[in-house]
């Protein structure tokens, strides 16, 4: 099976705190992999260091068998990076967001009208993002995931605020894109309903200043 | 990249944030109205006399155009990181200089052009002889994109800080004298009646050196904001 | 163990070295400064315009070219943290600046003093006293951003990228100062442009500037290694360099 993404050797130190030492992980097509841990283990800290976002102390990050700096567009288009904040402009209606997002992603060829209606916001269109509830605003956010291109997910707890409808479709979702041959890292608190030889975990714990990794 | 996709990009993210600033018309308004007030406030201080008021008038515009945009500059970046479209802009294809440049270009748009339009009245009111009109209102028109693209440097550096507004007059306000200097000095001019061009190229110069090394700085500068 | 090793071994490698020039630099700057002064003060002649006060040279000039070169050499070790990120030159700003910001107002102090008996004014808008007066802000702006994040890290890189802002903006700011200065000024007393020192007055002075190039960089030095011994504080070596009991790989 053909690396996707490789972490060799991180190390994080963040406000003095070491989070994690030598850390490495590997990712294959059609794989998935779930990074658990306490509040604060430095979960959301390790997606923004293989998103690019964040320069790790020690360590390098591979794509497809190439280091980060290698070819940074490259890691742009192959790579989508979900993160805490929804990236939803409050001012903008769910319309005219995911209208913005397409252009931003460069996908033109994408309706925005049919993809509100994929995520389940149709006829909350012309509402202010400010105005929907956090459950709803997610979905603008995550319906990024119905156009992308990107070989590589990593979204950072990617179920928060959604409803059981909302879990069920996202882990449809997943599921194509797996069998699409993509990858996916993520962070949950809530178990992941599928299991198999393509879910792979990882844990960060702090356990008397020592670091486990399972 | 190409080059089609880079503009793309650029143009989404510029027509978002207009979009976004006409949906808080407050934030582009109240910058302007403070200059008006600013303006008003100093013939109730020193005095209506024109002899005083039309000497300062210059200066009071000007001060006052550079406080002003350090009160708009938390428009530039500050909910952009709070929604996370910071990070977003970073992981970009296009170049995060470029898109930079953009929202300083927007912010501009709502900030600086309104002032120069907004000079006359401000001038009126200081009593500015009416032959410095014109050369006040160049001054702002080649001033205040180097005022915007300088207010985005200091702004992508402090808008993870939260309680920036002090710490961000500090790092930018003497950064704005030789501005201030020559927009000042070209006015003069022309009241005594000499020629202001070398101190309105001397700006032009300095705009465009502005403009083409800002957004490498605010590039910078949201990369480590977004840490 | 040994993974450890590699990369401790940058920070602990600069700090010895600069353990080595350390008492060398602390020692020539002890002389030079001593003798300078001594002489300046005490055993140059009086100016034949200005008496006794133009002594204040010897520690005026110095101070303010070493301001000027202090903000140079920050700015150089911020291209050179945000270029090839290496955290020491991260620690140089916050080494240098406070060295730079304190020759600044020293400079400024011993203007505004020079200027009571030449101006009759303790402050004049003297282009030189302006300039100065600037550049303290400037430090004062890169000090104040550098410690303003919780992340030490990020405070660095934020007051890098300040740095390397400033010094494109010195010579532009200077000039424009200049400039003004020399629209507003009616009668110009240039003060420093004496048209040919004596070397019985050159000689102290350059003494007193290479005395005070010495103290500047045995300052920064001990300040760096402070820098790199605090940062460092987590690792085995700087914590046997403070005699702390060094936890097996804390």
């Amino acid at each position: 099976m053909s690396v996707v993404i490789e972490a060799k050797q991180l190390t994080s130190v963040r406000a003095g705190r070491t989070l994690f030492s030598a850390l490495s992980l590997q990712l294959g097509a059609g794989e998935i992999l779930h990074v658990e841990g306490p509040n604060g283990a430095g979960k959301s800290t390790l997606l923004r260091i293989i998103a690019g976002l964040l320069q790790p102390l020690e360590g390098e990050v591979w794509l497809f068998g190439q280091p980060q700096q290698h070819d940074p567009e490259l890691w742009q288009r192959q790579t989508l990076f979900i993160g805490h904040k929804p990236a939803v402009k409050a001012e903008l209606t769910a319309l005219e967001n995911l209208h913005f997002q397409t252009q931003l992603d460069g996908a033109n060829n994408v309706d925005a009208w049919q993809l509100l209606e994929t995520v389940g916001l149709l006829g909350l269109e012309d509402i202010p993002a400010q105005q929907l509830s956090a459950g709803q605003q997610r979905r603008i956010a995550l319906a990024r995931l119905w156009y992308s291109q990107a070989k590589l997910w990593i979204l950072d707890e990617p179920f928060t605020a959604l409803d059981t409808y909302g879990i069920e479709l996202l882990h449809q979702r997943f599921q194509q894109h797996l069998e699409n041959g993509g990858s996916l890292l993520l962070t949950s608190h809530q178990p992941l309903t599928w299991s198999g030889e393509r879910l792979q975990k990882i844990r960060i714990e702090h356990n008397d200043e020592e670091l486990v990794y399972e | 990249m190409n080059k089609a996709s880079s503009w793309q990009l650029l143009s989404a993210v510029m027509r978002r944030d207009l979009a976004v600033a006409l949906r808080r018309r407050s934030d582009v308004i109240n910058p302007l109205l403070f200059v008006v007030i600013v303006v008003t406030l100093f013939p109730l201080a020193v005095g209506p006399g024109p002899d005083v008021l039309g000497r300062i008038a210059t200066g009071v515009i000007w001060v006052a155009a550079l406080l002003s945009s350090l009160l708009g500059s938390e428009r530039l970046f500050r909910d952009d990181f709070l929604d996370g479209n910071l990070e977003q802009l970073v992981l970009s294809p296009a170049p995060l200089p470029f898109l930079a440049l953009g929202k300083i270009v927007v912010h501009w748009l709502l900030s600086g052009l309104p002032l120069v339009i907004l000079a006359p009245v401000c001038a009126l009111l200081l009593k500015l002889p009416f032959e410095a009109w014109g050369t006040l209102m160049l001054t702002l028109l080649v001033g205040t994109p180097m005022l915007s693209a300088m207010t985005a440097v200091g702004a992508a550096l402090t808008v993870s800080l939260g309680r920036g507004g002090a710490l961000l007059s500090l790092l930018l306000l003497p950064l704005f004298i030789p501005l201030l200097i020559f927009a000042a000095a070209a006015v003069e001019s022309t009241l005594v009646g000499t020629s202001a061009y070398g101190q309105v190229l001397l700006l032009a110069g300095l705009m465009l050196l502005t403009l083409t090394l800002a957004p490498l700085a605010v590039a910078a500068a949201i990369r480590v904001s977004v840490n | 163990m040994w993974k450890w090793l590699h990369p401790y071994a940058k920070g602990e490698a600069t700090y010895r070295l600069l353990g080595l020039w350390q008492p060398w630099l602390s020692g020539l700057a002890l002389i030079f400064v001593t003798v300078g002064l001594v002489w300046g003060l005490f055993y140059a002649p009086p100016d034949y315009q200005q008496g006794d006060s133009y002594r204040i040279i010897f520690i005026h000039v110095p101070s303010a070219m070493f301001s000027m070169g202090a903000y140079t050499g920050m700015a150089i070790a911020a291209l050179i943290a945000l270029v090839w990120q290496i955290r020491t030159a991260e620690w140089a700003i916050a080494a240098i600046a406070p060295v730079g910001a304190t020759l600044t107002f020293v400079a400024l102090f011993t203007g505004a003093v020079w200027g009571k008996p030449m101006w009759g004014t303790w402050w004049e808008w003297d282009a030189r006293l302006t300039s100065q007066l600037i550049l303290l802000f400037l430090y004062i702006g890169v000090l104040a951003l550098y410690y303003a994040f919780n992340d030490a890290r990020t405070g660095a890189k934020a007051a890098a990228i300040l740095a390397l802002v400033g010094v494109i903006n010195v010579p532009i700011i200077h000039f424009s100062v200049y400039w003004w200065n020399s629209l507003h000024q009616g009668a110009t007393i240039t003060k420093f442009e004496k048209p040919s020192m004596p070397p019985e007055m050159l000689i102290p002075l350059l003494i007193s500037i290479a005395g005070f190039l010495f103290l500047t960089a045995a300052l920064i030095t001990q300040r760096l290694r402070n820098e790199i011994l605090k940062q460092e504080l987590h690792r085995p070596w700087a914590m046997e360099k403070l005699g702390v009991e060094a936890n097996d790989g804390v």
